[in-house]
């Protein structure tokens, strides 16, 4: 059929000529194509020691943040729960009493956060839903773990260090 | 036949089976490595430095995995099959002539274990053996896909057998010797027969890929179609000693190619250094060289193996029967009455 672009070039297809047919050229080549991989930088990036740089918008392991003053910020508000699509976040709401001022900014605070690090599709969306500024996606990679109960992570994991530390 | 004899000749083969073995077992990561390095990679090096206990771990590995004979297999022949191919990569490398006859005090030690008269077709007998052992397993296995590879491994063998023979027989018109001391005896110094028979070279190393079921000729093994090939049934060690016979072999292959063409022990200036180190030390060193040129091919064998894919059946059968036996005869005939005008006028 006629080409409508007149763009399409019919390559033909010669007999191999002599050098061609005794492949031996077209080997050496190769060859030196493959030995000049030898000497170059090999793009390994080894692992555990040696850790690639993460983009600025990369979503790793979850923090839950503190305030200037070193208070946890989250009100146990349920958002995150409620926009996870996954349904990762669960977490357990108490009222603050009078001497853990220092210790929560709000008067609600959770007193069990928990994402299971197994249904989380790191979306990003509880990071979204947070009123108050509280989860941050700003982790390393979540490790890999033998049992599936190791990776319900629970506040100690999660909530980020004392910041005078 | 005193004393002395026996000892020697028993430290002698021992040493050699170890070094056999040792340069398999480190074939193996040599071959990882040099893949690795031509892809752009590192490859194993998380046992000790380098990756260099590798090997030893892999040894562990393949002791400890299950060793498993399917029911319906000739469990007699299935154990022979893996025997009889390690049997055959390690009785290789007893014509080789490893260095020059070494002086120690009034004693001279030949480093060959023996120097039969008929050493090349010694060599070549073992290496057309070492195909029964693949054909043996393949059989025993009462696998269809090893039963095909065992196949293959036999028709290619045999094909490239002929070619092989063909150009040793130019190389016996050069040499004018079956035995393998005196063959490269005569490539004293730089006088190497790769000089003189360079296209028999080509041929033979051709023909020594296709026999030691390296790539581009690993029809016999090739993963995609035949799912590993004659040793799809195998595990554990038996596994493990079909695959050490192959690095065995190339180990073989490079040393006959080394001692045939390259000149063996053979170096430029191999009288001054005999002149400066003495009749003891020279010939170590003559063996040391010997090596260097093993490893060469063996590198060589590697490199290629990551440059070419595999050939497809029909254009190994063709490379084969119609041009590498055409190309060998011819090369007998040039050389031939090259010979004979030489000799003549």
């Amino acid at each position: 059929m006629e080409s409508l672009s007149n763009k399409k070039k019919v390559l033909e297809q010669k007999p191999l000529n002599l050098a061609e047919r005794m492949y031996l050229p077209a080997i050496a080549r190769g060859l030196g194509t493959t030995i000049s991989h030898f000497f170059k930088k090999s793009a390994t990036i080894r692992y555990p020691e040696q850790q690639r740089e993460f983009s600025l918008n990369w979503r790793g392991m979850h923090s839950l943040k503190r305030d200037e003053q070193g208070r946890e910020r989250c009100t146990a508000c349920g958002l995150c729960a409620l926009s996870c699509p996954a349904e990762a976040i669960t977490m357990i709401a108490a009222e603050r009493k009078n001497d853990e001022k220092h210790l929560y900014r709000e008067e609600k605070y959770a007193s069990v956060y928990e994402i299971n690090m197994l249904r989380c599709i790191f979306c990003g969306l509880c990071e979204e839903a947070c009123p108050k500024e509280a989860i941050y996606l700003d982790g390393p990679i979540v490790p890999a773990d033998y049992l599936r109960k190791d990776f319900i992570y629970g506040k100690d994991k999660l909530v980020e260090g004392p910041l005078d530390k | 036949m005193d004393i002395n004899f026996v000892i020697e000749k028993f430290v002698l083969i021992t040493i050699l089976f170890a070094i056999s073995l040792l340069i398999a077992m480190y074939s193996t990561y040599a071959e990882r490595k040099v893949a690795a390095f031509l892809q752009d990679r590192l490859g194993p090096d998380r046992a000790g430095p380098f990756g260099i206990l590798q090997p030893l771990a892999d040894g562990v590995k393949m002791f400890m995995k299950e060793e498993i004979i399917p029911a319906n297999a000739n469990k007699w022949l299935f154990m022979v099959g893996p025997g009889l191919a390690m049997l055959c990569a390690c009785i290789g490398t007893a014509v080789i002539p490893w260095g020059q006859d070494m002086v120690i005090g009034d004693r001279v030690i030949p480093l060959q274990v023996t120097d039969i008269n008929v050493g090349l077709l010694y060599i070549f007998g073992v290496i057309s053996l070492g195909v029964y052992g693949v054909m043996i397993g393949g059989w025993a296995s009462n696998n269809k896909y090893s039963l095909l590879s065992a196949i293959r491994a036999a028709s290619q063998n045999i094909s490239y057998e002929i070619a092989m023979g063909l150009s040793i027989i130019a190389l016996l018109l050069v040499s004018n010797s079956l035995s393998l001391k005196e063959i490269v005896e005569q490539q004293h110094g730089f006088n190497w027969n790769f000089w003189y028979q360079p296209l028999g070279f080509l041929i033979f190393m051709v023909c020594a890929f296709a026999e030691t079921n390296r790539a581009p000729f690993d029809l016999p093994e090739c993963e995609a179609e035949l799912n590993g090939g004659y040793h799809m049934e195998y595990s554990s060690m038996k596994l493990g000693f079909y695959l050490f016979a192959e690095y065995i072999n190339m180990f073989v292959s490079s040393t006959v190619m080394a001692a045939l063409y390259f000149g063996g022990y053979n170096y430029p200036g191999m009288d001054y250094i005999a002149a400066q180190w003495g009749p003891t030390w020279a010939p170590l060193f003559g063996t040391f060289i010997f090596f260097m040129k093993i490893f060469a091919f063996i590198f060589f064998f590697m490199w290629v193996r990551w440059t070419i894919p595999r050939f497809r059946y029909d254009q190994l059968m063709n490379l084969g029967w119609k041009t590498l036996i055409p190309l060998a005869i011819a090369n007998i005939i040039v050389t031939g009455i090259v010979i004979a005008l030489t000799n003549n006028f």
